[in-house]
């Protein structure tokens, strides 16, 4: 009941809503792992899920842009909306929704190719660019917004396995942002950095906030606080509180939230 | 003559007498408490258990090897010796064994030995192979120039002499055979491995892989019954007589086409485990970017596990290469230099075969060209296999 009357309040906040997920459960075999979620995501946002290991944030995400079809087991109910069209209709096409959805994911996961073909690989995909200097320009803005211009410019057909993790991550994000997407859903991407390049990799999401309406999970309650202007706190597959950052953590509504962000749970 | 069955039957017992007396002194000299022992019980038995063995097996290898048992069998000596070793092994590791004695270090002395035996076997059978094939092609060359054996276009043996033994013909038709064996199997079995590995449900892979790595378990000659009896007649029926081709059942098309069904599982199986090899990772990357399932395994899975599969396809071209008994039964004995695939042709390793059954002695050019074809061929699939791992190791730096 308590989720409801903070979901009211971020409605009346001026800003447009972005995705609005409704009563979404998700089953992986017999687990229930998402009980009934319901949220709606502002544009032009940074939104943090966060909460303890196997809580249901990743999997939450991953039903935005429907990656957990991939999994045979994982069935998803209830009713996701980006933009007010139903993601979960027959009609919608999975691979234009995830062109839409663009996602990076807690592993740095280039492709073994060079660092411009995985950063041209999604705009060729979709047909993005009509010829070769169009698709020079989409990569290099891409390695721009991503802040990896200057490292990778003089080594564009090196590959992208040889960077540094950060460096990779940040191939990662501008590989994502390549294909123009309107949402950006990171999967605790900095976690597998060091603090320099989760620095960076911060700083970038921030400047994202600009053309994207950015999602990401975090285990980090720190870099939530830093990054996002809106948190969400799952536990036990349930979404127990979602309000603006600065009120989550100074002034939680839940116990479990405060007990979670004072260090006592999780 | 005088067999080594029985010495070496005696030194084995003495071993495991060895194993357990030493076991049980060991256990006396530290006075039934283990501890005061640096060396355990067991690691002394194995130490003089080896020591009694090793030795005398040994030198009975290495005279082997020298071919001293060639006329006469082992001399008396020679059996007093290796008792003699045997023996002394036995009694010096049980009479060393102390509480500071170091066996466990002996132990693993011994067994590291056994190691390195074991994998220079495997060197020393090629190195063997090698030299034995290198000593009659040399005298293969003193008797017929090679200039003829490697550039004359004929080949035409005559057990009364005079015969024309030019390889190409035969090269030929191996790498002719081959090349439509490989155009056939390597599609089918790239595809058949990307569905098993990217789109089978688990029950489907479940019964799909093991049905087809059945084909890899019947024997060629099986292979060759189904490519007289079906597949060549069957080709000449439908394509090489409607078409003006030939009229003959032994064909190119057809051993190539058998063969090729034959190297399917070579190249599925092994395919479908590099596959199943890269990352969920990159399929995630590239389905979160809004691909196809199909571009996802196009532009990212497959040149992730293209070192692999190549390693996979050349393996298949040197089972290719070293094929007979479907050559025979389904191409023919005819040396020919063509480009018809519905004609009968033949390859080297058939050619081969026939060169050495009969009546013949290892001394005219006629027999003695059998080896300069193995070797030939040896050195073909050597240096396929050394280009394989050339080709391996340069993606894999890149990838890494």
């Amino acid at each position: 009941m308590e989720d409801m009357i903070h979901m009211d309040r971020a409605m009346s906040t001026q800003q447009d809503i972005k995705i609005s997920a409704r009563n979404v459960q998700v089953y992986y075999g017999d687990t229930h792992a998402i009980k009934d979620v319901s949220v709606e995501i502002d544009d032009k946002t940074v939104t943090a899920f966060i909460g303890p290991s196997g809580c249901g944030k990743s999997t939450f995400l991953r039903c935005i842009n429907r990656m957990n079809d991939t999994i045979d087991i994982a069935r998803v109910t209830g009713d996701i909306r980006i933009d007010n069209e139903d993601i979960y209709d027959p009609k919608v096409d999975p691979v234009q929704l995830r062109a839409k959805v663009g996602m990076v994911f807690q592993k740095p996961n280039p492709f073994p190719k060079s660092i411009y073909d995985n950063v041209a690989y999604g705009p060729k995909i979709h047909g993005l660019a009509r010829n070769k200097a169009d698709l020079d320009e989409i990569v290099e803005k891409s390695l721009r917004k991503a802040a990896l211009w200057n490292e990778a410019k003089d080594r564009l057909d090196a590959p992208g396995t040889g960077l540094s993790g950060g460096q990779q991550q940040r191939l990662c994000i501008a590989r994502a942002i390549a294909t123009a997407p309107e949402v950006l859903l990171m999967d605790e991407p900095c976690s597998a950095l060091d603090p320099i390049a989760t620095a960076q990799v911060e700083e970038l999401i921030d400047e994202l906030r600009q053309s994207f309406s950015v999602v990401i999970v975090t285990h980090s309650m720190q870099q939530a606080a830093r990054v996002s202007q809106k948190t969400a706190f799952f536990h036990l597959g349930n979404l127990v509180e979602y309000d603006d950052t600065d009120k989550i953590f100074t002034n939680p509504q839940d116990p479990r939230t405060e007990s979670y962000i004072s260090g006592r749970i999780g | 003559m005088q067999s080594l069955t029985t010495p070496l039957f005696l030194i084995f017992a003495l071993a495991v007498i060895g194993y357990y007396l030493a076991k049980s002194r060991a256990m006396q000299v530290a006075g039934g408490d283990i501890r005061g022992l640096v060396s355990l019980p067991h690691q002394h038995a194995l130490n003089t258990a080896l020591a009694t063995v090793v030795p005398p097996t040994a030198a009975v290898l290495l005279f082997a090897l020298y071919g001293r048992f060639a006329d006469t069998g082992p001399s008396w000596l020679f059996t007093l010796v290796i008792m003699g070793l045997g023996v002394t092994g036995f009694a010096l590791s049980l009479i060393g064994i102390k509480t500071n004695s170091r066996a466990r270090i002996f132990a693993e002395r011994w067994i590291l030995g056994l190691l390195i035996f074991a994998s220079s076997i495997a060197v020393m059978t090629t190195i063997g192979i090698v030299f034995s094939m290198l000593f009659e092609t040399f005298n293969f060359f003193g008797q017929y120039d090679w200039r003829d054996f490697f550039f004359s276009l004929t080949w035409s043996p005559n057990f009364r002499g005079n015969s024309d033994l030019g390889i190409i013909p035969l090269l030929w038709g191996t790498l002719y055979v081959s090349f439509i064996a490989l155009v056939f199997a390597v599609p089918v079995g790239l595809f058949a491995a990307i569905y098993l590995s990217e789109y089978a449900s688990p029950r489907m892979r479940s019964i799909a892989k093991p049905a087809i790595e059945v084909l890899a378990g019947i024997p060629t000659i099986v292979y060759g019954l189904f490519a007289l009896i079906t597949v060549g007649p069957l080709l000449r029926d439908y394509f090489a007589e409607p078409m003006g081709l030939g009229q003959s059942a032994s064909s190119v098309m057809t051993a190539g086409l058998v063969m090729g069904i034959m190297l399917i599982p070579f190249v599925s199986s092994l395919s479908d485990d590099i596959i199943n090899a890269v990352p969920q990772a990159m399929r995630d990357g590239s389905l979160g970017l809004g691909a196809t399932p199909s571009e996802t395994i196009r532009q990212v899975v497959i040149p992730a596990a293209l070192p692999g599969i190549v390693g996979a396809i050349l393996l298949a071209a040197s089972r290719a290469i070293g094929e007979t008994m479907i050559v025979v039964l389904g191409a023919g004995a005819a040396a020919r230099l063509s480009l018809n695939p519905f004609e009968a042709m033949t390859t080297v390793t058939v050619k081969i075969v026939s060169q050495l059954t009969g009546d013949t002695d290892f001394a005219s050019p006629e027999t003695l060209v059998a080896f300069a074809l193995g070797l030939t061929l040896f050195v073909i699939t050597l240096g396929l296999n050394v280009f394989a791992l050339y080709i391996v190791r340069k993606y894999r730096e890149q990838y890494e």
